[in-house]
């Protein structure tokens, strides 16, 4: 037996995978990071500070794992859900109600996308209060920002989806006050300088449509899906790269 | 050369998300003769006789006989667009989203809604039935406008 295990660890296949032995070491626990493609974006060693929990309430990694829990729990309900407006409302009932764990999965869909929105809010707060954004962190407050509103458009475009009274008014009222907008709106002021109408303004780039109809359900479909989550991605990537090229997490520099 | 194709390739990707052609139901509907539309009640405080919110569910609009002309109210609030409902208890129009509240003529009188709501395009057909068109919308300026009402 111990003959087959040594074998086993000695074959190709398991040095592939397996780079460094287990033996609690100095050594051995930095590589655990650095050759681990979901831990090497932490760094190997932080400082004493770093590990305290009211210096950041971990409200970031706190945002993080919302964002992964609504990739996961989002990709699951695309499975059953038609971004048409025959079958959206739908599905989005037989996905409550006759699809077997649809209720519970559609629910921390939900409930995490209203968490990950409040999270993000204090952990901007918490950013602000202890004075983080300040140089040479200043870049990563603009890419926060750009994060920031990222997620208030993924909760704006989820919004429309289920195709309910609720989502269907919602944006109706948000896309009018997109017509406001000073001359790029059909409604807003300065709007005959362009020659704007009902059917060439930030309205109807928006909705694809004068209207909430087919076209923006389609439409924020693909921002929902597709899109926006790609876009924090890559800014999410960049934004953790900055953390420890400005110094680390809740350390005074 | 480099610039002027990324300028164009850009510009046309912006254009790319305005569709050339949409597709609406038609705007037109016939709502049968001027005399359908009597109550036999008397005018209230706003010269309004009935309102009819027959039109209001499928179509978006209210029709509105008064005194001396029949009319049709866009249930398009003035505010942020909900659909306003007709109440005829209270003769008033209310928004179920910030709940602005108009006169039975229409005129806004609480919420916050920035003018009375507005009206559609009515006219008499070749054949003595009204048509209300909802392409056409006149706000409170052009309330007495040719085609903001029929008169009766």
């Amino acid at each position: 037996m111990k003959e087959l295990f040594k074998k086993i660890k000695a074959s190709q296949l398991w040095r592939s995978m397996f780079r460094h032995g287990y033996e609690d070491s100095f050594r051995n626990r930095a590589l655990q990071i650095t050759t681990n493609v979901a831990l090497h974006l932490h760094p190997v060693t932080t400082s004493l500070l770093g590990s305290r929990i009211r210096h950041t309430f971990c409200l970031g990694g706190i945002a993080l794992f919302l964002f992964i829990v609504e990739c996961i729990t989002g990709i699951l309900l695309m499975f059953y859900y038609r971004p048409v407006i025959e079958f959206a409302y739908l599905d989005m009932k037989l996905l409550q109600y006759d699809v077997h764990y649809g209720m519970i999965l559609r629910n921390i869909h939900r409930w995490a996308a209203h968490a990950m929105v409040v999270v993000v809010m204090f952990h901007m707060l918490r950013v602000f209060l202890t004075g983080s954004y300040k140089p040479p962190r200043e870049f990563n407050w603009v890419i926060g920002v750009g994060l920031l509103v990222l997620t208030l458009l993924l909760s704006f475009t989820g919004y429309l989806l289920p195709w309910d009274q609720l989502a269907f008014w919602a944006i109706t009222v948000a896309s009018n006050m997109a017509a406001a907008t000073p001359f790029l709106g059909c409604e807003g002021p300065f709007r005959e300088l362009f020659g704007i109408t009902q059917y060439n303004d930030m309205k109807f780039l928006l909705l694809g449509d004068s209207e909430v109809g087919a076209n923006a359900l389609l439409r924020f479909y693909v921002l929902h899906c597709a899109a926006l989550p790609l876009v924090a991605a890559v800014l999410m990537a960049v934004h953790f790269w900055r953390i420890r090229k400005d110094g680390g997490i809740s350390r005074p520099l | 050369m480099f610039f002027c194709g990324t300028g164009i390739a850009a510009v046309e990707t912006v254009r790319f998300f305005f569709p050339r052609v949409v597709f609406h139901p038609p705007t037109t509907f016939k709502i049968g003769p001027p005399g359908g539309f009597v109550s036999g009640s008397v005018p209230d405080t706003y010269g309004v006789i009935l309102v009819d919110p027959r039109w209001k569910r499928d179509n978006k609009f209210f029709v509105v006989r008064a005194e001396d002309r029949i009319y049709a109210i866009y249930a398009r609030c003035t505010h942020l667009g909900c659909m306003v409902n007709w109440f005829e208890g209270e003769k008033t129009y209310r928004c179920p989203c910030h709940g602005s509240e108009f006169h039975s003529n229409g005129v806004n009188f609480a919420g916050p809604a920035p003018r009375p709501l507005d009206r559609l395009k009515i006219f008499l057909d070749v054949d003595d039935q009204l048509v209300v068109d909802t392409g056409t919308i006149y706000t409170v300026k052009h309330f007495d406008d040719k085609n903001a009402f029929v008169a009766v």
